[in-house]
């Protein structure tokens, strides 16, 4: 759990934070103005591809996608 | 009747919510005709105030050019007032065609094709001529209306860091296996005023076969030696695959937009385009008037030379007064002031001082980087200029920002 927490918040930083702005599990990142909601979509499509899962769009909302811990639930929801 | 009380209520809750979120926007009512000298109602109900205007698209002065307005009021004469009809029936004139092949002489392409706005362009272009087995790579900062556009096509879409040419490559790289990829970009962004580097984007697209699409509204007539866009000033002209832009800014102020670029592109435009097939075009009053504009800006470029000093005096006056600017050399010229009510604080205060222009915040820029956004015309004269440096500087005195660093403005004021 905590490994994949890593993995998508070290992806987060790589993707789409451009200054020093620390980025933990629960740092709000979509109603924070650190990723917007059109530019999501390759946060999406990595998660699909690391994990081999398919989020449907109605599912990949801005809510469920606002932090690292958020993520990690609904990424675990498919896995599973 | 549908709209019950239920529904009427539902729906001004919404109302409510987005005033609770502090984005209700109110208008302003101005009183004259669009100028740098204009007279505003505000608040509403109060007498026009007559206000120097330094927040209008007004570029090259041209919004109420008498030559300009003459040559509206001959098409109007000429050619009517509208043509009832869309395009492809009954709805093309002479002149419709006549701009559309100055339109492009001037941005040095290959063909062109009108459109009501140059929302509609961006609305219509990339669901003309991509299909679900293309990718459109667009940068982060683009225009709302490229979002729209690009949300409307059934293509696949990513971003990339504003202006980062690795990470742009990067994508490039990663979608190779695509029929078609498209990179998107404003030519001057125009929230911080920055031009894109078009150069490199050029490179990346010859190396990755890629299209390149520029969204120019806020370059077309003044960016470049001759005015003719961001391709221009990064000596690309001939290169970018697909330029869109505005005739409601620097060239004229009054309305219509367009696609210009490779001639099969635009011809899948004029055959696909929703907005251009479903919509009437540009009135022919306003056809007459963006034709004139594009003789007199063809003719000499003293227009966007005056525009390049203007904006040159009003950046350096900031810059000695002690402000933090987003660097840039085009006239869309940021104040930076990082806090949200500060930057409405400092939008009232600059009104009290004769001075029409608007602060911005989160959402429609970043979080921590509310602005004054101020536009420099070539239709200032000096004298506007000196009186709208000397209303900042007195408002910067006011809330001791001058000489101050962004670290101290927000650790004045917070985020």
């Amino acid at each position: 759990m905590d490994e994949m927490k890593e993995i998508i918040r070290n992806y987060v930083i790589e993707e789409y934070v451009e200054d020093d702005t620390e980025i933990n599990f629960d740092t709000p990142l979509i109603s924070g103005g650190i990723v917007d909601s059109f530019s999501m979509v390759s946060l999406k499509r990595f998660l699909e591809n690391k994990y081999q899962i398919s989020i449907p769009d109605d599912q990949a909302t801005p809510e469920a996608f606002d932090s690292v811990n958020k993520i990690t639930d609904l990424v675990n929801d498919f896995i599973r | 009747m549908a709209y019950s009380e239920k529904n009427r209520e539902m729906f001004a809750g919404v109302i409510e919510d987005i005033r609770g979120a502090g984005l209700f926007k109110e208008e302003r009512y101005i009183h004259s005709s669009q100028a740098a000298d204009i007279e505003v109602e505000f608040p509403a109900g109060a007498s026009p105030k007559k206000v120097i205007n330094i927040c209008a698209n007004n570029y090259l002065g041209m919004s109420s050019h008498p030559e300009v307005v003459e040559a509206a009021h001959d098409g109007l004469t000429s050619h009517g007032y509208g043509m009832s009809s869309v395009r492809f029936i009954c709805g093309t004139q002479d002149i419709h065609r006549k701009l559309e092949e100055m339109v492009t002489a001037f941005l040095g392409t290959e063909d062109t094709i009108l459109f009501p706005s140059c929302m509609d362009a961006n609305a219509g272009v990339f669901e003309a001529i991509l299909t679900k087995d293309d990718v459109i790579i667009s940068d982060r900062l683009v225009h709302a209306s490229l979002i729209d556009g690009i949300r409307l096509c059934s293509a696949m879409h990513d971003t990339y860091k504003h202006s980062d040419m690795e990470h742009l490559e990067s994508k490039l790289q990663m979608y190779n296996n695509r029929r078609v990829r498209v990179v998107v970009t404003d030519g001057v962004f125009s929230m911080d005023g920055d031009t894109a580097k078009l150069d490199d984007m050029v490179k990346l697209c010859d190396t990755y076969d890629a299209l390149l699409l520029v969204d120019d509204s806020h370059a077309s007539g003044f960016i470049g030696r001759t005015g003719r866009g961001t391709h221009e000033k990064c000596g690309v002209m001939a290169k970018i695959d697909l330029i869109t832009t505005t005739f409601g800014k620097g060239l004229g102020g009054a309305s219509g937009g367009c696609v210009s670029g490779r001639k099969e592109l635009v011809e899948l435009c004029r055959q696909r385009a929703r907005p251009y097939l479903f919509s009437n075009t540009i009135a022919p009053p306003i056809i007459a008037g963006v034709i004139r504009v594009l003789e007199i800006l063809s003719a000499s470029t003293d227009r966007r030379d005056k525009l390049e000093r203007n904006t040159q005096f009003w950046r350096q006056g900031l810059l000695d007064a002690g402000f933090v600017l987003k660097e840039g050399d085009t006239p869309i010229v940021p104040v930076m002031l990082f806090n949200a009510k500060l930057s409405q604080d400092f939008s009232r205060d600059l009104f009290e001082e004769g001075i029409y222009a608007i602060g911005f915040f989160f959402p429609v820029v970043p979080k921590g980087q509310a602005r004054i956004r101020t536009q420099i015309s070539a239709g200032h004269e000096m004298h506007h200029l000196e009186k709208a440096l000397d209303a900042f500087i007195k408002v910067g005195k006011k809330y001791n920002i001058l000489g101050k660093s962004k670290q101290e403005i927000i650790e004045m004021y917070g985020m």
